[in-house]
């Protein structure tokens, strides 16, 4: 049968992406907003980017994010790795129910609690709190993510590859990295994408874990929407959404031109 | 030959050990703490509770630990209307999500094939920038003077802004907008797999189609449903940022309460009585919850 979009498909669809990218293209249009109120419009202008540029604490918030976002995505990425191949390969290993149930409950945990419960944890070991706490912290959570998205690509595999590359002789680490690695590697990107994202996002947990001179860009963005709306935020946010965008479609790309070339090989 | 072995035992060990150790040491660990200091009571002093670990003394350590702040939670009503509210809150959230959510997903599992990997793409894109910024931008649009306003009065619809920014309804449309991929990726997922000769079937044999979908289509997505809600219900309940810069101060929700117990009253030890409360309304969504993820990971082909 060949699936016929009806009317209200169409309709709930336009109205869907509607809902989901107005709001964001709303912000992204002001941000070139002449006027000092937000939702004035004053006229084109690119003042705001230059004001962002001059904005020191703003500009350090955001080289902190940024090394946390990559420190914690790094580890992460590893961890998660070896969490999915546990879950995936190893069967039902002693504490398993335990194990899956770190994994997926940090993901839906409310993220007060994971902050809170990590912050406290800190100060019982003695840690200082600042960079290394939130990078941790985002370590903890991110990896669990990681841990999902390659998962799902584990599972789908195909285990005959790795079998005939034992049975050539190959030893298990060097089949890990020459065949299920590479096949596996565009869900550990994923995965890696996913995490840094998180950590360039959060709010909360960082809110709990940081320290004197550990200010990130989401702490720095957060206390001055308190204060009231301001342009240079917009500016700031609609580089945020495009570096994303950019990030996005590029790694589809990526993904996409894998796909083909593993499939031109196959034939 | 028997040290190479060893070795090979030594890695493959080291796979799963690596992980667990660390969510034991940072997410098992820190739990139990929140659960230790919640029994305990604060204090001026650095760290702001009492009593402190020490091994000298566990006798005098246990002793210390009490049930007041628990008790102090039954008494003082404002965190049983916290909690009630955020339950409250969440659960329409999630209804809600599910009606804007499930003709989106319907939508996208019926379009063509070929344009399928994009609409699911469409459906990411949004999560993938800052849920800051996405609440944020919503404040420009429900202010009083705001661009909703602006646009409504443009077109003749109303003469007077209108009163949503801090109220309950713009915490419902900032739950609704930043968790909408949650709900639309679960269902579309089930949705998508489902077989249309049923519904053909159904109509073949007299059925209307608000019937076979009441009967066909919606037992056919539960999986998606279920793991949908509970994805969006759990995080709801306990959101902090939502409330926060939608909700204004009448707004009522636990996560609120316990970051404002931290952060304003730093009552330390209240905070984490809350978060225990907190816990305890979740802990059964949250078992469900990991037991559908377990198997829906589990059981794909």
């Amino acid at each position: 049968m060949t699936r016929r979009l009806s009317l209200f498909n169409i309709t709930s669809l336009v109205l869907g992406f509607a809902f989901l990218y107005l709001p964001i293209l709303l912000l992204v249009v002001y941000s070139f907003n002449g006027s000092r109120l937000v939702t004035v419009w004053g006229g084109f202008s690119t003042q705001w980017y230059g004001a962002l540029f001059r904005n020191q604490a703003l500009m350090e918030a955001a080289w902190v994010t940024l090394r946390i976002a990559l420190l914690s995505a790094s580890i992460a990425t590893v961890l998660g790795t070896l969490a999915a191949l546990a879950l995936t390969r190893y069967g039902r290993f002693t504490g398993r129910t335990l194990f899956t149930g770190m994994v997926y409950a940090p993901m839906v945990m409310p993220e007060v609690i994971t902050g809170l419960s990590l912050l406290l944890f800190f100060v019982a070991i003695d840690l200082d709190r600042g960079f290394w706490t939130i990078t941790l912290a985002h370590t903890t959570l991110t990896m669990c993510f990681v841990t999902v998205v390659v998962q799902a690509r584990l599972m789908t595999f195909d285990r005959s590859l790795e079998e005939a590359a034992m049975d050539l002789g190959a030893p298990p680490l060097r089949t890990f990295f020459s065949v299920t690695l590479p096949l596996i590697a565009p869900s550990i990107v994923a995965g890696f994408l996913l995490a840094f994202t998180l950590s360039l996002d959060d709010l909360v947990i960082a809110s709990f874990n940081t320290g004197p001179g550990a200010t990130t860009l989401p702490i720095k963005i957060y206390s001055q929407v308190r204060l009231g709306l301001s342009p240079e935020i917009n500016a700031a946010s609609t580089i945020l959404i495009g570096l994303v965008t950019a990030g996005v479609i590029s790694a589809t790309l990526l993904s996409k031109r894998s796909v083909l070339r593993s499939r031109r090989n196959a034939h | 030959m028997k040290e190479r072995s060893f070795t090979k035992r030594l890695t493959a060990g080291l796979v799963p050990a690596v992980p667990y150790l660390w969510l034991g040491v940072f997410f098992l660990v820190p739990f139990l703490i929140v659960l230790k200091i919640s029994l305990s009571d604060p204090a001026v002093a650095q760290p702001p509770y009492r009593p402190v670990f020490e091994w000298s003394d566990i006798a005098g350590f246990i002793g210390a630990l009490d049930v007041e702040n628990f008790e102090l939670l039954t008494q003082d009503d404002l965190y049983f209307r916290a909690t009630l509210s955020s339950v409250r809150i969440a659960g329409i959230s999630t209804l809600l999500l599910l009606l804007v959510g499930f003709p989106i997903a319907y939508g996208m599992a019926r379009a063509p094939e070929r344009h399928r990997s994009l609409l699911v793409a469409l459906i990411i894109l949004p999560f993938w920038t800052s849920f800051l910024i996405r609440i944020y931008a919503w404040i420009a649009i429900l202010k009083p003077e705001g661009l909703l306003t602006q646009a409504l009065t443009g077109l003749g619809v109303i003469s007077e802004p209108i009163e949503i920014l801090n109220t309950e309804w713009a915490v419902y449309i900032g739950i609704v907008y930043a968790y909408l991929p949650f709900m639309v990726l679960p269902l579309y997922a089930t949705l998508e797999k489902m077989d249309d000769t049923l519904l053909e079937a159904a109509l073949d044999l007299g059925s209307t189609p608000w019937r076979s979908f009441w009967t066909i289509t919606v037992p056919l997505a539960m999986p998606g449903i279920i793991a949908g809600s509970l994805l969006c219900f759990i995080p709801a309940v306990g959101e902090f940022v939502i409330p926060d810069l939608l909700g204004g101060s009448e707004t009522l929700m636990i996560g609120r309460q316990l970051w404002s117990e931290f952060f304003s009253n730093r009552d330390w030890p209240l905070a984490s009585a809350v978060a225990i409360l907190l816990l305890i309304v979740l802990v059964l969504p949250i078992v469900i919850y990991r037991d559908v993820e377990a198997r829906r990971l589990e059981t794909r082909p």
